[in-house]
């Protein structure tokens, strides 16, 4: 039986300024069993970040607050723990990798020693044994070991996301949490790297959270998908369930029209008309309703529920 | 026989760097005709945008010809390339760094009118920026607007209104659609595609997104470290790539469908090598899983491989068939 590792519920998130308020999460439900790769997907603003940030506390100081709901990880509420206590989960039980690996790396640090920081700071173990784990993580990246002491700039930036991965598992944690690792990345470095973390994955059977806006990278790597709307999951499911099944979210149905096929020729791309909500000013009842050609009257006033079918999960009032 | 809108021949653009001169784009010969879009593919450092500007004289070229309608226009002095400048735009990647944030969005769209003194009269001016704010769907209330009140989708919209201004003929479109999410990303697109038919326009298509390039190009030059490696109509190749970069390229990309998951796709391993004094013969030799020392001693030119269809690999040269 595969265990829930990190539950999240019913998460609400704001960003407070002495001007507005920011709704940037509304009632986030997610979950995610031991050893699974579950994609976050969503374009900008939905909220992806910010559903990461959270779990690791990592929200902007006094600005960003969660005013609701609870991120269970392995049992525990990580909303209630204290900064302390946070201190020993972060980089050792749950570890991030950022989008950008240019900018993620400390630049007048060796490569080697910013691992070796990490693996210093959570485990007690002597000079030689860090040697040697900054080794295995090297040449587990697919970077030779020799390379630990060059800087940063001498990597190219498909080798610093490789080096960031090797960071974020140098503990062995049991939950990735994987920021638009790719994006920055051409292709056939995007490939490399994505053929690399799906080897990881089953080597260390951890589990991952992979937040990405490309439904190309999910379909390769991930088990689950949820999609992100205006701070709201608003469809998830199996892979299966949402690259395969014929019942969708309307947004969804939008998100897969906007992408050019590869396969089959297109004439003209069927997009989703107008915008993103505004934060700051969300609509009454579905959060989609200005921009979905199925609206009905309902779907203005009132606010849609989540309809469960086995493992397939969809936020709409068109099914019951 | 008709006659190419844009043809360049031989292009070269070299930079002087410190380490010795950077081979950018380096013997680059294509053609566009009238109404169609040439699409370029490429990744990051491959000379994409550096031919894109060579060609319209942004850059100036090291060596070669460009052609526009039959005339080299790298030999016009300044005043003949000021009237062609009306015949050639330019869209760029980033809506947020190439629009000035201290003009109103029609002032933006106004400047390229009064510098090429198309309309004298205000009223005149007004009612043609009215009229381009309409073709690219941004609506009349946003007049005044800035820049930074706008958001991505709108931006970009507002560089293809500045473009359409002064009717061009050929617009370079370098990553027009690269800043921005998919829903917004299509719209434009599409946009793009509907104001081609009506005006006739011929685009060179500048992307790293081999699906946008797919859904929007007649034809599709690729290209690695400053060279075409090889070029053929849209379809034929995504159906049948026959130099080994492209193949590569291909099978990197994420398909967003199931079908596909768990085959082994073929990855190319390494990194592109420095385009700073390239030895000679083929540039993709040291990834390439088919090179031999042949490769390796003179460069490789594109080679008739089919109808329309150009590679530069020295496996099509001599009957070699297609894996």
């Amino acid at each position: 039986m595969s265990q829930t590792l990190l539950n999240i519920k019913n998460l609400y998130v704001n960003y407070e300024t002495d001007e507005e308020t920011v709704r940037a999460l509304n009632g986030v439900n997610l979950k995610l069993n031991k050893g699974e790769m579950l994609g976050l997907v969503g374009e900008t603003g939905a909220g992806k970040t910010t559903t990461a940030l959270s779990i690791l506390k990592l929200l902007p100081k006094d600005i960003g607050i969660i005013t609701n709901g609870q991120i269970e990880f392995d049992g525990k509420d990580l909303t209630k723990l204290k900064e302390a206590e946070l201190r020993n989960i972060r980089g050792e039980r749950i570890s991030m990798i950022f989008q950008d690996p240019m900018t993620s790396l400390n630049p007048v640090l060796t490569v080697g020693e910013q691992i070796a920081e990490v693996i210093e700071l959570h485990k007690t173990l002597d000079k030689k044994q860090i040697e040697s784990k900054v080794n295995e993580m090297l040449e587990l990246v697919g970077i030779p070991a020799k390379r630990k002491k060059e800087f940063p700039h001498q990597f190219s930036g498909g080798m610093k996301q490789r080096v960031i991965i090797a960071m974020a598992l140098s503990c062995d944690p049991e939950l990735l949490i994987a920021d638009e690792p790719t994006t920055a990345l051409d292709v056939t470095i995007q490939a490399q790297v994505l053929n690399m973390m799906e080897e990881l994955k089953h080597k260390l059977n951890t589990a991952m959270l992979l937040i990405t806006h490309d439904l190309g990278v999910v379909a390769q790597i991930c088990d689950k998908v949820a999609i992100m709307y205006a701070g709201e999951i608003i469809e998830s499911g199996t892979a299966e369930d949402i690259f395969e099944a014929k019942e969708h979210h309307p947004y969804t149905v939008g998100l897969f029209g906007s992408i050019p096929n590869l396969i089959e020729k297109t004439n003209r791309l069927k997009p989703i008309l107008g915008l993103m909500p505004d934060p700051t000013d969300l609509p009454q009842g579905c959060k989609f309703h200005p921009r979905c050609p199925q609206c009905m009257e309902i779907c203005r006033k009132v606010h849609p529920d989540d309809r469960q079918t086995e493992t397939h999960t969809i936020k709409c009032h068109l099914y019951k | 026989m008709a006659q190419p809108l844009i043809e360049t021949k031989a292009l070269k653009k070299y930079f002087k760097s410190p380490s010795g001169s950077l081979h950018a784009v380096d013997g680059v010969s294509l053609k566009i005709d009238k109404g169609q879009t040439l699409g370029i593919v490429g990744e990051s450092g491959c000379g994409k945008s550096t031919l894109g500007r060579v060609i319209i004289r942004l850059l100036e070229a090291t060596a070669g010809e460009v052609l526009f309608e039959g005339k080299n226009i790298l030999k016009y002095n300044r005043n003949q390339m000021r009237n062609m400048r009306k015949e050639m735009q330019i869209i760029f990647q980033d809506p947020y760094a190439s629009l000035n944030p201290r003009m109103t969005l029609s002032e933006i769209i106004a400047e390229p009118i009064k510098v090429n003194k198309l309309l004298k009269n205000r009223a005149e001016i007004e009612k043609r920026v009215t009229k381009l704010m309409d073709t690219v769907g941004l609506a009349q209330r946003l007049i005044n607007s800035y820049p930074h009140e706008l958001d991505g989708g709108r931006k970009q919209r507002i560089g293809i209104a500045r473009a359409l201004a002064v009717e061009p003929k050929f617009i370079v479109c370098d990553e027009p659609v690269s800043a921005l999410d998919v829903s917004i990303q299509a719209q434009i697109l599409n946009l793009m595609m509907d104001l081609q038919e009506e005006m006739g326009l011929t685009y060179m298509f500048i992307t790293h997104d081999l699906s946008v390039v797919k859904h929007i190009s007649d034809e599709i030059a690729v290209m690695y470290l400053g060279q075409c490696v090889e070029k053929a109509p849209s379809d034929q190749l995504f159906q049948n790539p026959l130099h080994p970069y492209t193949k590569a390229l291909l099978s990197s990309i994420p398909l967003p469908s199931l079908k596909n998951k768990g085959n082994k796709r073929d990855i190319i391993k390494g990194e592109v090598t420095s385009p700073i004094n390239p030895p000679p013969g083929c540039r993709f030799a040291p990834r390439c899983p088919h090179a031999t020392e042949e490769c390796m001693v003179r460069d490789i030119e594109l080679i008739k491989a089919g109808d329309e269809h150009f590679a530069a690999c020295r496996l099509y040269g001599r009957g070699f068939d297609a894996e």
